[in-house]
């Protein structure tokens, strides 16, 4: 199989220079590459949506696919996950899905470490909506619903996941796509709950890529696994100042995930009537 | 020869009264006596006033009664509030460590020196209650032994020796035998359990819940029973994650239920208009509670029928059923989750605070013959379309992984292939394939029980109820030979049956515990029109003895 054939026949409408097309040009040929090698059968992989621009993936790709709503895509995929841990799922959301609307259920997935990869689509903007602030929009960001300039700091996602438990914690960027593929390809072979920031540039409400060519470098002799390094890497750049943004995978450990024994939990009962009435029995 | 008998045994939160009750029940089953217990708790860990009300009788009943026969008083505050109840006949015990002011004529045993002298822990107070108790009632201590033995985890032989110094209390105070009926001897159990065993029986795969006052103890009971049956249960941050978890086990094929009360059913609502575009088969249970907001949590109220037909944006089908007692509650469970896969809809069981936490002698012998509703399933030929056209509106369902299938799900409007679509024609089409699924579903509820009738089915007078009412209306109907008419299925309403039912009828009275009548009015937009409401919002469920006096007020 080959990335190209992963695509479908829906009529693309993402504006033209948007970041969305390379977290889409990233993900086909890591998902053809995973499924040629025996890695990930594509039958096997659930893409999960929120919605907002980056929502439109599920559209453009011939995969499984379950195009939620605002802000839940993390549940949705930690449902799909518990009933079936041979699927492969994998979460695409928006910055304001993740980090606003749904906020608690990110915290909560890196928390229980469930078998599940969470690309956000980090524009840090409200793009659908025709800009307004997201959550990591800069102070003094001057949206539609801020238009004197956003009063207040964003948040460092990858610290509020690290903080949380999370297992796997990278930062991409759309312009940088090899690193984006060799990241998210990392990131789904993880077994544990995966996530990757990705800067992905609005260009037509936030166009961010002269600062990203300038300031993202890619993280080289790191120890993902060191965590004094993670947290100092992580700490780098706040979202916030134009200090130098590092890209790659932060921080990476092994842990016990969520719903590992569901299977064996699983298996079908044939007599349920009798069990039933040997269940109501223990109330006479 | 008494007919039946009522024993309320009251004390603090954490004297062990639902036990206590529990018990009693227990007693009088061994006996051949249909039971029903009401619990009465405030909203509290330990302290307050807790009360059950055991309730027995040789014919099937689901409601308490005002007056009792034996008032069994583990503190002071017992005795204070519910002397009312007393009748000349009844019979007062209580424990006199505590009771500084007892009333005369009633019997003060040293309960908590018993359970201290037994080396039993001082819970066990309530174990000397009972065992008082059974002397009083004449029920012989074979039958006390044989229950406590079954129901007490720990320390059983010191348990025994409290309830044989308390029984031996009561000894030459009462020649009290009580007489053996003839009802199957039958499962004492909550709602709750039965909510949770009748899902089993339906198959479900996981439940998924947040805690929530009335509806936990379908979250307790089925995680206790979780490794028994193979299926998951899990309580994650907040009632959204609930059902959009619900759906995710749903979209992979597992049948996935949730639980909750009104505030955490208004998180659900998303999802619930979400399970009705994207076809996603789900079961919500919702037990009232008394609101709004906050409202009355641990107290009961049917306040909330136009919410849950209601809930969620845009139109959509959707199931609506309120059981009336446990027997239904079983059925139904089981069959709502079969009619959620079978229509790719959600499908919600309405309960309340009484229904959910009372207990009931429940007959599996009268809930049984649950119909298979099977999914219709992809058959693997061409190219899978997740909302494949189809004349009843029901599209095959595949669940990943699976060869050939790309599975796609969507919340906007969509394609037979799941993909996104805002044309005019598509929209439309998307639409009216949701009709039809409920043109198809009316269908399929003509062959099952969706309301019942009983009472005197000639009287010109009907009494209207849905839920938990079934059990005072049912007993007040008979007793005044009234017509008791009651949808099981609210949505979509059994309009042609309702009309059925009234044939002959000149006097409606809808019977509901709320202050504005929500049957009321959705009989009103059938056609129908309650000529009385007699309506109740104290949180409180409607005793017999109240229900009869409220009747008669307002006129049969």
């Amino acid at each position: 199989m080959k990335a190209q054939d992963l695509g479908t026949a829906a009529p693309n409408t993402w504006c033209p220079g948007c970041g969305n097309f390379a977290i889409l040009n990233a993900i086909k040929p890591v998902l053809a590459e995973l499924d040629g090698a025996g890695l990930v059968p594509k039958e096997n992989v659930v893409v999960v949506t929120g919605i907002g621009c980056h929502g439109k993936i599920a559209d453009y790709l011939q995969v499984n696919s379950f195009y939620a709503i605002h802000g839940r895509a993390i549940p949705v995929a930690t449902g799909i996950k518990l009933a079936d841990p041979d699927l492969t799922v994998i979460c695409f959301a928006g910055d304001g899905d993740a980090y606003a609307e749904g906020l608690d259920h990110l915290i909560f997935a890196a928390k229980r470490n469930v078998d599940v990869t969470t690309i956000v689509h980090d524009n840090r903007v409200y793009g659908l909506t025709t800009g307004q602030y997201t959550p990591t929009s800069p102070s003094g960001f001057a949206g539609r619903s801020t238009p004197e300039g956003l009063e207040v700091s964003p948040i460092n996602p990858l610290e509020m996941v690290f903080a949380s438990g999370g297992t796997f914690i990278a930062r991409g960027y759309s312009n940088r796509i090899d690193l984006l593929k060799e990241t998210i390809r990392e990131a789904i072979l993880h077994r544990g709950f995966s996530f990757v920031d990705v800067l992905q540039v609005c260009a037509t409400f936030f166009n961010m890529y002269d600062l990203y060519n300038r300031r993202t470098y890619a993280l080289e002799e790191h120890d993902p696994q060191d965590v004094v390094q993670a947290q100092a890497k992580m700490v780098e750049w706040d979202y916030n100042s134009d200090g130098p943004i590092p890209l790659g995978i932060f921080h990476r450990r092994a842990a016990p995930t969520f719903g590992d024994n569901f299977e064996k939990f699983n298996s079908k009962i044939p007599d349920l009537e009798g069990k039933v009435r040997r269940v109501l029995k223990g109330y006479i | 020869m008494r007919d039946e008998f009522s024993v309320l045994v009251g004390g603090k939160a954490g004297d062990g009264i639902t036990e206590a009750g529990m018990i009693i029940a227990r007693l009088y089953n061994q006996l051949g006596y249909c039971l029903y217990q009401y619990l009465d708790y405030p909203s509290l860990i330990r302290g307050g006033h807790n009360f059950a009300i055991v309730r027995a009788a040789g014919k099937k009943i689901g409601a308490p009664r005002d007056g009792v026969d034996y008032l069994l008083a583990l503190n002071q505050d017992t005795i204070d509030r519910h002397s009312w109840r007393l009748r000349e006949s009844s019979i007062v015990i209580y424990d006199s460590d505590e009771v500084k002011a007892p009333l005369a004529g009633g019997v003060g045993l040293p309960l908590k020196t018993f359970a201290k002298e037994s080396g039993a822990p001082p819970i066990a107070r309530n174990v000397g209650l009972i065992g008082a108790f059974s002397r009083a009632a004449g029920i012989e201590e074979e039958i006390v032994e044989k229950v406590l033995r079954k129901e007490i985890p720990k320390a059983i032989d010191e348990n025994l020796e409290v309830a044989r110094r308390g029984r031996a209390g009561l000894e030459g105070r009462s020649d009290a035998r009580v007489d053996k009926r003839s009802y199957p001897c039958c499962p004492v159990i909550t709602g709750n359990e039965i909510f949770g065993l009748g899902l089993l029986r339906g198959g479900l795969d996981a439940y998924v819940a947040y805690p929530m006052t009335p509806s936990s103890g379908v979250l307790h009971f089925l995680a206790k029973v979780a490794a028994e049956f193979s299926i998951k249960v899990v309580h994650p941050e907040n009632e959204i994650a609930v059902i959009l978890m619900a759906e995710g086990f749903a979209y992979a094929g597992k049948k996935a239920a949730v639980g909750t009360s009104g505030g955490g059913f208004c998180l659900m609502n998303e999802g619930m208009s979400l399970a009705g575009m994207a076809e996603i088969p789900l079961v919500v249970l919702v037990s009232q509670r008394a609101g709004p907001s906050t409202g009355v949590p641990t107290y009961t109220a049917q306040a909330d029928l136009p919410f849950v037909m209601n809930a969620g944006h845009g139109e959509f089908p959707r199931l609506v059923i309120a059981p009336g007692d446990a027997e239904e509650a079983f059925f139904w469970s089981a069959a709502a989750l079969g009619l959620a896969w079978r229509y790719q809809i959600p499908v919600v069981l309405l309960s309340d605070k009484t229904l959910s936490e009372s207990a009931y002698s429940f007959n599996v012998e009268e809930a049984r013959e649950i119909p298979e509703f099977g999914p219709v399933l992809w058959d693997g030929d061409g190219d899978y379309r997740r909302y494949a056209s189809a004349e009843d509106g029901i599209s095959p369902l595949a669940f990943p992984p699976r060869t050939g299938a790309v599975v796609k799900a969507n919340s906007y409007a969509h394609l037979p292939s799941g993909i996104t679509t805002e044309e005019p024609r598509a929209i439309e089409a998307g639409q009216d394939k949701l009709l039809r699924k409920k043109r198809r579903l009316v269908e399929e509820l003509e062959r099952l029980k969706t309301l019942n009738v009983s009472g005197d089915r000639r009287s010109s007078t009907a009494v209207v109820c849905w839920g938990s009412n079934k059990g005072p209306c049912g007993e007040v109907g008979e007793e005044l030979g009234l017509r008791v008419v009651q949808p099981v299925v609210v949505s979509p309403f059994p309009a042609d049956l309702f009309r059925e039912a009234l044939r002959g009828v000149e006097r409606t009275i809808s019977v509901e515990t709320n202050s504005t009548g929500g049957m009321a009015k959705l009989i009103r937009s059938c056609g129908f029109e309650a000529d009385r409401l007699v309506l109740k919002y104290d949180g409180r469920p409607f005793s017999v003895d109240e229900l009869e006096e409220r009747l008669l007020e307002v006129g049969i």
